[in-house]
């Protein structure tokens, strides 16, 4: 089977993000990296080629973004995937959800994956979506938020928590799951691995490459128009106490209890 | 005028309290615009006198239709189907995971714009502007759409108020999609460990993935013991999904709302899915060994430190406090 693990470059936790007032998107400038989320995808998908159950012939990683995305499809491979795709193109900057979602499932489409892989959740879009409209784009199968896959026969048995409790869910191929980060624990890619990345394929799409339509994509493609940023109520801050002495600290907040009858 | 059509979960004999509140938000919304909320139930033998509750809410019409429960596709299909026959040009959902996979694929189905994590809603000029706090809640950007916009509430944003009255059952049969037949319900709602109750406590003592492993939940039973009264211990998706506490104690996005006299988290940096399901609270305590932690952004007490070093020193200071 071949599987398709989706993955995305995301400004480092360290940095701060703010919204670019004259362009009104993220601003992606300062030190990214690849989406921590991410890592647990390949790892599934690693763990699923080296467990037995089914052939994996092929992982490929697949992003979409700018130049700098090389270095998040870089450290997918480092971490196993075999070769990877980069959809790049100006056309497609300031896509939203569905649009960006639309023009992934373009790209996978031509590699006809029987499993497409994901993270939960983007670090910095903070959505959890985007696998489903990829899924209706491929017309397949999909399920969020997994955190056991069991290969049986054609299909895939999925565990995951859902409103009510955790349900268990039988999904037959080619499907889009989404992994939770209680999945694995993702492994450290050895120096070799790191060294050998950049060696390894590596196809970069334009739009058009893709098949992509040109007016379903980018800003004005998109159909959700953003804008308008405001400042939320803010919550006045709290007291911070830095923990040095902590005999100190623990009289401290016992005092802090105390004062409100909260023991 | 503007109709809203409101995705229902429904669960033994029962709808979710989150789809309630957003079946309410999409009455009093469409009613500004002149225009109706309706709702849609997928469900195997759902009764129609229990569809009709709905209108209970604000629903006028309900679209109930044969299907397995628990997942997204054949909800994704009704839907679709729905909104097309009726000319209608808006979804609501009240949050979950559920809202989550069917709002996205019916976006993506009808060429809709979507919204998640949505807080409040407005009608502008007959059209629905979604608000959605974004960049860990520091903004809220609003959002437009061109034609047909799917808005998907985050946990508890909107609330159920009942008003009386019954809606009018429309029984729909709708073509499955293909990939909709490559899904299958296995077991739904499987409890996996102890009963736990937190949603009475007083208190509660909160763990997250910084104790470590399913020990450190020791050092927080402890503490618990120490508060006495109507303590309860509680914990993240995280290591609920890790097993290291039972889900019945879970707190957020796919487990509980709860709103406490105080809440005291030990481990738990503070994600967006936590925060919806203990913003309440009324005094909110947090010990992170990171500084950057978003729990710190809400907390009213935030302490920086190790909470191996803390927690066993607290309890024993609250013991004290209670013998004296």
């Amino acid at each position: 089977m071949k599987i398709c693990v989706l993955v995305k470059e995301v400004p480092d936790a360290a940095v701060t993000k703010r919204i670019d007032p004259s362009t009104g998107r993220m601003d992606r400038s300062g030190e990214k990296n690849l989406n921590p989320y991410d890592t647990h995808a390949i790892e599934a998908a690693m763990q699923l080629k080296e467990g037995g159950e089914v052939q994996v012939d092929e992982i490929v990683a697949v992003s979409m973004g700018p130049v700098s995305a090389v270095r998040a499809l870089h450290k997918a491979v480092s971490l196993g995937a075999d070769r990877s795709v980069h959809l790049s193109d100006p056309a497609l900057a300031g896509s939203d959800v569905a649009a960006t979602g639309y023009a992934l499932a373009s790209a996978i489409k031509k590699e006809s994956p029987d499993l497409v892989l994901l993270g939960q959740q983007s670090d910095d879009g903070e959505c959890y979506t985007i696998g489903a409209v990829v899924a209706e784009h491929l017309g397949m199968p999909s399920l969020t938020q997994v955190v056991k896959m069991d290969v049986e026969g054609e299909g895939v048995k999925c565990e995951r928590q859902a409103e009510y409790g955790y349900d268990t869910v039988q999904v037959t191929f080619p499907a889009v799951i989404s992994v939770g980060d209680a999945i694995n624990e993702p492994r450290y890619p050895s120096l070799k691995a790191i060294m050998g990345a950049k060696k390894k394929p590596l196809e970069t799409l334009a739009a058009a490459d893709a098949g992509i339509d040109a007016s379903m994509v980018g800003a004005d493609g998109s159909q959700v128009q953003c804008g308008e940023f405001k400042a939320p109520p803010q919550k006045a801050a709290g007291q911070i106490i830095e923990d040095e002495d902590t005999n100190d600290t623990v009289e401290k907040i016992v005092a802090w209890l105390d004062e409100r009858k909260l023991i | 005028m503007a109709d809203i059509l409101v995705y229902a979960l429904h669960y033994e004999g029962a709808f979710n309290k989150n789809s309630l509140g957003a079946i309410t938000e999409a009455t009093k919304l469409a009613g500004e615009t002149g225009g109706k909320a309706h709702a849609v139930v997928v469900g195997e033998g759902i009764s129609d006198e229990l569809a009709a509750t709905l209108g209970d809410y604000g629903a006028t019409k309900v679209f109930k239709a044969e299907g397995p429960e628990g997942l997204a596709q054949p909800v994704i299909d009704t839907m679709a189907s729905v909104m097309t026959e009726n000319g209608i040009d808006y979804a609501l959902f009240g949050g979950g995971l559920l809202g989550f996979e069917v709002g996205a694929g019916l976006a993506a189905r009808l060429q809709a714009g979507v919204t998640m994590e949505v807080t409040g809603v407005l009608v502008e000029d007959g059209k629905l502007v979604a608000e959605r706090p974004i960049l860990g809640d520091s903004a809220i950007s609003q959002s437009r759409y061109k034609t047909k916009g799917i808005i998907i509430g985050r946990l508890n944003a909107f609330e159920a108020k009942a008003s009386g009255g019954s809606a009018e059952v429309v029984n729909v049969t709708v073509e499955p999609s293909a990939q909709a037949a490559q899904a299958s319900i296995v077991s739904r709602g499987e409890q996996r460990g102890a009963d736990v109750d937190i949603e009475g406590a007083g208190t509660l003592v909160a763990g997250g993935r910084g104790l470590g492993n399913a020990e450190g939940f020791d050092l927080l039973q402890d503490l618990a013991k120490a508060f006495g009264g109507s303590t309860a211990v509680a914990a993240t998706r995280a290591v609920v999904d890790a097993g290291w506490y039972p889900y019945a104690g879970q707190i957020g996005q796919t487990g509980k709302t709860v709103a406490p006299k105080l809440y005291l988290a030990a481990g738990i940096s503070g994600a967006i899915q936590h925060k919806v399901g203990m913003q309440s609270s009324e005094n909110i305590v947090a010990i992170n060994k990171d500084a950057n932690a978003p729990i710190f952004e809400f907390s009213d007490l935030g302490i920086v430190g190790d909470l191996n070093k803390i927690v066993p020193k607290l309890t024993e200071a609250i013991a004290a406090k209670r013998g004296s």
